[in-house]
């Protein structure tokens, strides 16, 4: 059980003839907070979908606990313990909160279930108090929780969030970053997207950063705090 | 028109009507939810229907030749489905209609071979053979009340699973945003698979149960896919709801359309429009809401 959750190699992603993703090498051991940055257009999401099997590598292996999962649907990938907030949100509107979350429920890949709809609204109070609109009805940050929500209603071992916070007031962000630590420390590993430095190296353990879909930094976020030259360099802050 | 044969007409489209629905609820199922024009829907009504027919005549029940013929549909189906119709989610809707408009010949061609050309009839099974008073001259098919009642239990069943259950949650979701329901772990393929089975059976079901009341006849699927389509227009794409008002008004419009006569300067005008009246009718919802009557807005 030594081996990472998450292991990517050498993945090279492409849309058509556009090379996106230039042999990027990624891992998660269990429990890690990870972050993952680099400016607009760089092959964040790119990369995540290529883990998440959404759009297959032309090259390169992605190991999910050590089985080779290059090739497997979504579905398969979120079954092996795999959950993730896109980018976007992805609720389904024509659901009700109560329909997105329960919907999505079932035991982890490792049997763990920690994570029930009574666990969720607690950790959501304003999901609660929204649990029979219609998911379309919510506001931009609500709908955020919602899809963090239902994430978490998978227990999943690994959860992925891409741009949480993005377009979020930043009282509202402030509340996400709290839930966030909370999953941290509920033994979830997570990969978060997000172009608020300070945060994200506040929370994870180690960073990885990319340019033109290349790891250019990867490093423990005290080793990169420690750098103020590269934060410049390749994040523009 | 008096009271007795107005109420005859009213039982008669509302059975009518709520038989379309069963064949519409698959199409419009299919057609909102993965996306696919399924122009053989109409073929599985037409096959249901003469499986009633001949595995009536061979097996001597009825009631026994409903679940082997909805069984051997389904099975029939879910074959097309994997050989066929899966190709197609991903594909435009050209190719889904010249595919599916493929199957069709070729199931009309298959039934030619298998059971012939002739025009076939089935005997209304007991114990639904009576018929109910209605005045001192009319009287009502207990067979077609069954048939009213059937449906209407299975439409409370098919809201029931769409709106209740898990399975129907993951359908609609499906509907909205396929690729965030597999992130969450769930084959979008069996959940499109059951949907179309589900539709397979709902139109076997009711080619079975109306061959008695109507004739098995070649070109039957046809007739009754077209219509089904209108409802499905009518409805609103994806809308189970939308297909059960639609396919009542319908049956209302169309039954009465026949029934009605209008003169005009010494000429019977109603029949010749009644043919017209379902394709009025549509016209005159999309001019009001183009996305029909529990459609998405477009
Ligand atoms: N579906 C697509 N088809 C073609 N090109 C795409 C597609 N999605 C992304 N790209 C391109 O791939 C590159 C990487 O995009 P990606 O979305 O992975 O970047 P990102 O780092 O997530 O950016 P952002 O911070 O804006 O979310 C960009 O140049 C983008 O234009
Ligand atoms: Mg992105």
């Amino acid at each position: 059980m030594t081996e990472p959750l998450i292991d990517a190699r050498g993945i090279h992603t492409y849309y058509g003839a556009s090379h996106v993703l230039h042999g990027v090498d990624l891992s998660l051991s269990r429990g890690e907070t990870l972050g993952l940055m680099g400016r607009n257009g760089m092959g964040k999401t790119t990369l995540i979908k290529s883990i998440l099997g959404v759009v297959r590598p032309r090259s390169g292996t992605v190991k999910i606990k050590g089985a080779d999962m290059t090739r497997s649907a979504p579905h398969r990938v979120a079954l092996a313990g795999i959950a993730c907030v896109p980018e976007g949100r992805g609720i389904f509107p024509n659901l009700s909160v109560y329909e997105n979350l329960v919907m999505a429920a079932r035991t982890g890949a490792e049997g763990r279930s920690d994570w029930s709809l009574e666990r969720v609204l607690h950790a959501f109070p304003r999901l609660r108090e929204r649990i029979h609109h219609g998911g379309g009805q919510l506001s931009g940050g609500e709908q955020q929780m919602l899809t963090i929500g239902r994430a978490l209603m998978t227990n999943p071992d690994v959860l992925i969030l891409d741009e949480a916070t993005e377009g979020l007031a930043p009282l509202i962000s402030k509340e996400i970053w709290r839930i966030v630590r909370e999953i941290k420390a509920s033994g979830i590993a997570t990969i978060i997207v997000d172009k608020n430095f300070k945060a994200v190296s506040a929370i994870s353990d180690r960073c990885v950063i990319l340019v033109k879909g290349a790891v250019v930094f990867a490093g423990t976020s005290e080793s990169l705090r420690a750098e103020p030259s590269l934060h410049e360099r390749y994040l523009g802050v | 028109m008096d009271l007795g044969s107005f109420l005859v007409q009213l039982l008669n489209s509302i059975q009518y009507g709520l038989l379309l629905f069963l064949i519409a609820s698959g199409l419009t199922l299919v057609f909102g939810i993965m996306g696919v024009i399924n122009l053989a829907h109409g073929s599985f009504y037409m096959i249901g229907a003469y499986l009633a027919w001949s595995l009536t005549a061979k097996i001597g029940s009825f009631w026994l030749a409903l679940p082997v013929g909805i069984v051997l549909t389904v099975a029939l189906g879910m074959l097309m489905e994997w050989l066929f119709i899966q190709k197609l989610y991903a594909r435009d809707h050209l190719y889904q209609v010249l595919l599916t408009y493929g199957l069709i010949l070729a199931f009309e061609e298959l039934r030619a071979i298998i059971w012939g050309n002739d025009v076939h009839g089935v005997t209304v099974p007991a114990p639904f053979t009576g018929s109910i008073p209605l005045t001192e001259t009319l009287s009502y098919p207990v067979y077609r009340l069954w048939i009213s009642a059937v449906v209407v239990v299975l439409a409370i069943a098919m809201y029931f699973l769409i709106q209740r259950t898990r399975l129907g949650m993951m359908i609609r979701a499906g509907a909205a945003n396929r690729e965030m329901v597999q992130l969450l772990g769930i084959n979008i393929r069996m959940v499109y698979r059951f949907v179309f089975a589900f539709g397979v059976a709902l139109a076997a079901f009711a080619g079975m149960i109306s061959a008695p009341v109507s004739s098995v006849f070649p070109g039957m699927g046809g007739q009754v896919l077209i219509v089904s389509f209108v409802v499905v227009v009518i409805g609103g794409i994806g809308s189970v709801k939308g297909a059960l008002v639609a396919a009542i008004l319908i049956g209302l419009v169309d039954t009465f359309g026949k029934v009605t006569t209008l003169e005009i300067a010494g000429f019977n005008v109603l029949p010749e429009l009644s043919g017209m009246a379902t394709y009025l009718l549509m016209a005159g919802v999309l001019l009001w809401r183009p996305e029909g009557i529990f459609g998405k807005r477009l």
